[in-house]
């Protein structure tokens, strides 16, 4: 055999390896802990439980806080599917978590729709605007997705802020709260119930996804979009599914947002808050469902946590998130080890 | 004996440029159903660029590409390979941080149907679709011989069996005709004898045809029927390998070469 070059091109390969994430150990242990299939169901039962008893324990207040860091979940697994599977860089989640919350406040206030009739609708208005995002940007890539997403984040807001029939800058107020069976979804307590409901269903939507064909289809073009395409995979179908079903998920988060607060403005809806949903998604670990729904409750609970130092909890914070993607930049959870 | 095959793949008059230089100049070339052919020529003869014209990647300016008779051109990569036309990379291009059963379940993806709803509602036709994924999966992996590696990380594996999880890949597609970008680059004589070997059992186990790209004369004249030769874009010859070996022209282009006297 003559030379081909073929030890540079065996050492060419083997550098492509990335190196692996520093183990830690704690929780290197605690996801192995967890992979195993009877513990996992183990703790996800204790974890609903701790959830179901909540209320009795806690006070007012950190029902309250928790039913928001609950909402968080539903938001940060949804953008999960877009950034973490997809790899879609997307600046203006906030967008899709709008048009849910707008859709079924315009519906019930201005046309005294039912609000159970307006969730339908507004999960379509959703999919139809995942779909207005994501077919121009199926192209591009990495930051000029994000300089897209950004103005398409911003672009619902300021209509939201113009238009007549979403309140302009005062935004919809009133919603009605929302009946089941002769029941009245109203106090703290309630809203609590429903958002666990809500993230449960969006922790098991999220598990089937990630374990099924399309769930995979995402990684495989996220990884390497032309091997994708030469195994017969539809780069534009999966993208666009990935931009539909996050859509979904901010719109079931926006649904119940606006009839538990009965009020919606546009500044609910900014550029804020999309790039806080996105913070948890990469404090937690993009891609990694318990990591990002302990980011989100990090991102939420963080700073009521910090409450006593007063104004400089934010800072505290704010260097805390620093420190930990200083250490973890690939996130909190841990990557997949062998 | 080749003019009575019926040809699977069929090239005429192929013509790619980029940016005025010619890349394919009118080529025309063929591949039988259920052979082994060779695609071979100096460095930057443009093999790599029929791949990718064939695969759907390039967009020739003229000529006719057909499968089975359907014609190939202005189709995109994925319905070229659910069509029927699967390949490997020059360059190992597997799924990072992903199992190797992981990685050879995409080639399932075309064959197979579920989508997002099914998958959160967990309906019984995508648990069966996913059993279905996986059982063919492991076969594929059975099949080159690494199974036993199933759950680990793919771009952790040996190279040699690297290579072994991109060809598992493309068979999971279930492809008429397999393209393979030099698949003996990198590996030693004992894996390249295992690859010989695996070569003959995906045609004559499976049935399907392999056309590869290899600049390992010795390999390729062992394991083609027939043998292409390309130059400077354009097909200088075409035959059975003994006529490869005494053709002028085709000694002519690889003079100055190192293949040159591993031909003769």
């Amino acid at each position: 055999m003559l030379p081909f070059k073929t030890a540079a091109r065996r050492a060419e390969a083997q550098d492509n390896d990335p190196a692996p994430a520093r183990p830690l150990a704690g929780i290197t242990q605690l996801q192995q802990w967890f992979g195993r299939p009877a513990t996992f169901r183990g703790a996800m039962a204790g974890i609903v439980l701790l959830l179901i008893l909540g209320p009795f324990v806690f006070s007012q207040y950190i029902t309250v806080i928790m039913t928001n860091a609950l909402l968080y979940v539903v938001l940060c697994l949804g953008l999960n599917v877009v950034v973490g599977k997809a790899g879609l860089l997307d600046l203006g989640y906030a967008a899709f978590f709008a048009v849910g919350a707008y859709t079924t406040g315009i519906l019930t206030l201005q046309f005294g729709w039912n609000f159970w009739a307006s969730i339908p609708v507004a999960l379509v208005a959703a999919a139809i605007s995942g779909v207005i995002i994501g077919g121009p940007t199926l192209r591009l890539r990495s930051d000029y997705l994000a300089i897209v997403t950004l103005g398409f984040g911003e672009i619902v807001r300021f209509s939201a802020r113009n238009l007549e029939i979403t309140g302009a800058a005062s935004g919809l107020s009133g919603i009605q709260q929302p009946r089941l069976f002769g029941w009245t979804i109203d106090s703290a307590v309630d809203f609590y119930y429903v958002f666990v409901v809500l993230a449960i269903g969006a922790v098991i939507a999220s598990i089937r996804l990630s374990d099924s064909r399309i769930g995979r289809a995402w990684l495989y073009v996220r990884h390497d979009e032309d091997a994708a395409e030469a195994m017969g995979i539809n780069r534009v179908a999966v993208k666009l599914a990935a931009y539909v079903t996050g859509a979904i998920y901010g719109a079931i988060g926006g649904i119940f947002f606006a009839v538990n607060l009965g009020a919606i403005s546009p500044e609910s809806f900014s550029f804020e808050q999309s790039v806080l949903i996105l913070m948890a998604v990469i404090l937690g670990g993009m891609g990694k469902i318990p990591g990002v729904i302990l980011g989100a409750f990090i991102i939420v609970l963080g700073p009521e946590l910090l409450r006593d130092l007063g104004e400089l909890r934010l800072l505290v914070f704010a260097i805390g998130l620093l420190l930990i993607m200083l250490f973890r930049p690939s996130g909190i959870w841990p990557g997949r080890t062998q | 004996m080749s003019g009575a095959q019926k040809m699977l793949l069929n090239l005429s008059d192929v013509r790619l440029s980029f940016a005025g230089n010619t890349v394919l100049d009118h080529v025309s070339f063929g591949v039988a159903g259920g052979s082994i052919a060779s695609l071979i020529g100096p460095n930057g003869a443009g093999k790599t660029s029929l791949f990718n014209c064939i695969t759907g990647f390039y967009r020739p300016q003229s000529g006719s590409i057909t499968l089975g008779g359907e014609e190939l051109l202005r189709r995109k990569p994925h319905r070229v390979t659910q069509m029927g036309i699967a390949r490997t990379f020059q360059n190992l291009r597997l799924f990072r941080e992903m199992s190797v059963l992981e990685n050879v379940m995409a080639g399932q993806h075309c064959r197979t149907r579920a989508g997002a709803i099914s998958a959160v509602l967990r309906l019984p036709s995508q648990q069966r679709e996913e059993r279905e994924i996986r059982k063919a999966s492991e076969e594929c992996l059975d099949f080159v011989g690494i199974l036993d590696e199933a759950d680990r990380i793919a771009t952790t594996l040996a190279y040699g069996h690297q290579r072994r999880v991109e060809i598992a890949r493309a068979l999971a597609t279930q492809p008429k005709l397999l393209l393979l970008d030099e698949p003996a680059a990198g590996l030693n004589a004992g894996e390249k004898a295992t690859l010989i070997d695996l070569i003959r059992r995906i045609r004559d186990e499976r049935g399907v045809a392999v056309l590869l790209i290899e600049h390992d004369m010795g390999l390729v004249m062992k394991v083609s029927e027939r043998i292409s030769v390309l130059d400077h874009g354009a097909m200088i010859s075409e035959g059975r390998p003994d006529e490869i070996r005494a053709d002028p022209k085709v000694i002519e282009a690889y003079l100055g070469q190192d293949e040159a006297e591993e031909l003769l």
